[in-house]
């Protein structure tokens, strides 16, 4: 179940923080990570209902920058970033030449010359190198992520915490914009973007500040009810808001229009890496499709488990927990595209028997506006 | 913590001898590791459960842990409480939280489990495991 912490680990600038909290580590993509402090549910009720910080600092950032930045983020992600303004962030997919994942990540705008990208802690590396391999523009393409720590404040209360210790007006900061400016003194880009489906957000920062800061934003937040939350309600958080994780919603074996991704895949830009692919894959149609469903008993479809399609197996659960805010077992899976519609009536291979469970729309959980 | 009247496995979990009957759980450190429990399967009255066979699960959001029969017997009561409060096992996995009775097919088999000095021991050098 956990792995035990060894040397070979990588480790965020706050890890004694959480050893010191009592957190449950484990071994998530090679680093050595707080799983949970007081407990799973606990701490995703915190994030939907007051606010949750959470240690994100094994996510990676690379930066592009030169006159060709924006033709180097083009060619290779899937989403139209001509599109962004300064200060503006997107979602989109960094695509093999297949029209598939090397990872999801974030773009974010610094300037016409700089972009910053967030990426999968597990795949930077990889994700470095392909940007570097696929670089034939005016631009250099530098890994960051040891230069930055990140912190995420989730949560209806998030922004009302995290104004307390900033002087840079946090209401302006719209969904997928960020800001620069000094947070308790620390200075930190500022965006408001998240993975819970809540309002909140993600504070990029030297890393030797990080514990400074997240003991200020704790202090802060204590009026709030703010706790630290770990990579587990993180999990059961972006599930229930229907988010794709990559190695189980998307890989390298997966394309946006599978993955239900389709809004960030835009072939009116012009030519990306894969994108001769994914135009041909939306003229002759899917073999599979993305799903959301609801188990119809208290059992829980999991990760990997099979699903089946009239007594079939028609597919595999991508990611399956109990959603502790809608108080039901849900989960994602794969699943050839007519028995993706609303309502069809599935089941879930559980220790050598079918449970029965319902396809129901994506998202689970969309946050009161 | 751990009851000294009681036995323990390997795989955590316990048993309590009462003659020919056993009450069956799984222990403070397995619930513990578990996190929140959401759900748990028992058998039904009447199964012969085998010593060191699976014979249920106990789930929690985050995982699924199989419960292995610390020994060989016929359940003959299945602590019903926990289908609607499984939350229960984090709460008193030593008392109220039983999962199983089983009328042992030999309660000389008890004699190969550990002691909760030993189980103790054994589980302080897990978590030396884990936080180094």
């Amino acid at each position: 179940m956990t792995t035990p912490a060894t040397a070979e680990l990588r480790k965020t600038a706050l890890n004694s923080v959480h050893r010191r909290l009592g957190a449950k580590m484990v071994n998530f993509g090679g680093w050595d990570m707080p799983v949970e402090y007081s407990g799973i549910i606990a701490e995703h009720m915190a994030a939907r209902t007051q606010a949750g910080l959470f240690d994100v600092s094994h996510m990676g950032e690379l930066e592009i920058r030169g006159p060709g930045a924006l033709a180097l983020v083009q060619h290779v992600t899937c989403n139209n970033a001509a599109k962004l303004v300064i200060g503006q962030a997107q979602y989109s997919g960094l695509m093999t030449s297949r029209g598939t994942f090397v990872d999801d990540l974030l773009v974010h705008k610094i300037s016409d010359t700089h972009y910053l990208l967030c990426v999968n802690a597990g795949n930077q590396d990889a994700d470095f190198e392909h940007v570097v391999a696929n670089n034939r523009f005016d631009a250099t393409a530098e890994n960051t992520g040891p230069r930055y720590s990140q912190l995420a404040i989730q949560g209806p209360r998030a922004k009302e915490i995290l104004q307390r210790l900033t002087q840079v007006p946090l209401d302006p900061i719209r969904y997928y914009y960020f800001a620069f400016g000094k947070v308790d003194g620390v200075e930190c880009l500022i965006a408001r973007t998240g993975y819970t489906g809540e309002d909140g957000f993600e504070i990029y920062l030297d890393p030797n500040f990080s514990e400074k800061l997240w003991n200020s934003i704790m202090q802060a937040g204590e009026f709030a009810g703010l706790i630290p939350c770990g990579l587990g309600a993180r999990n059961t958080l972006r599930l229930e808001a229907g988010m794709c994780l990559y190695g189980h919603e998307i890989d390298d074996t997966t394309t946006p229009w599978e993955a239900g991704l389709g809004w960030i895949c835009k072939l009116d830009k012009g030519p990306f890496l894969g994108s001769d692919m994914l135009a041909r894959q939306k003229q002759t149609g899917l073999e599979r499709k993305l799903a959301g469903f609801e188990m119809l008993d208290k059992r829980i479809g999991r990760d990997g488990y099979p699903v089946f399609i009239g007594g079939r197996e028609a597919g595999r659960v991508t990611s399956g927990c109990p959603s502790p805010f809608l108080k039901k077992n849900i989960g994602m899976a794969y699943v050839p595209p007519a028995a993706a519609a609303i309502g069809t009536e599935i089941g879930i291979g559980i220790r050598g028997q079918s449970a029965p469970a319902r396809i129901i729309a994506l998202p689970f959980y969309k946050r009161p506006q | 913590m751990y009851p000294s009247d009681y036995r323990y496995t390997k795989d955590h979990e316990w048993i309590k001898l009462d003659g020919p009957m056993g009450t069956i759980g799984i222990t403070d450190y397995a619930q513990a590791e578990l996190g929140d429990v959401v759900f748990v399967e028992l058998p039904k009255a009447g199964t012969q459960v085998k010593a060191g066979q699976s014979f249920g699960t106990v789930e929690s959001v985050k995982a699924v842990s199989e419960i292995f029969a610390p020994v060989s017997g016929e359940v003959v009561e299945t602590n019903a409480a926990l289908a609607d409060s499984p939350e229960k096992i984090n709460q008193d996995p030593h008392g109220a939280a039983w999962l199983v009775k089983v009328r042992l097919v030999d309660p000389k088999e008890i004699s190969g489990l550990m002691d909760a000095a030993a189980y103790q021991a054994y589980i302080a050098e897990k978590a030396k495991e884990h936080s180094t």
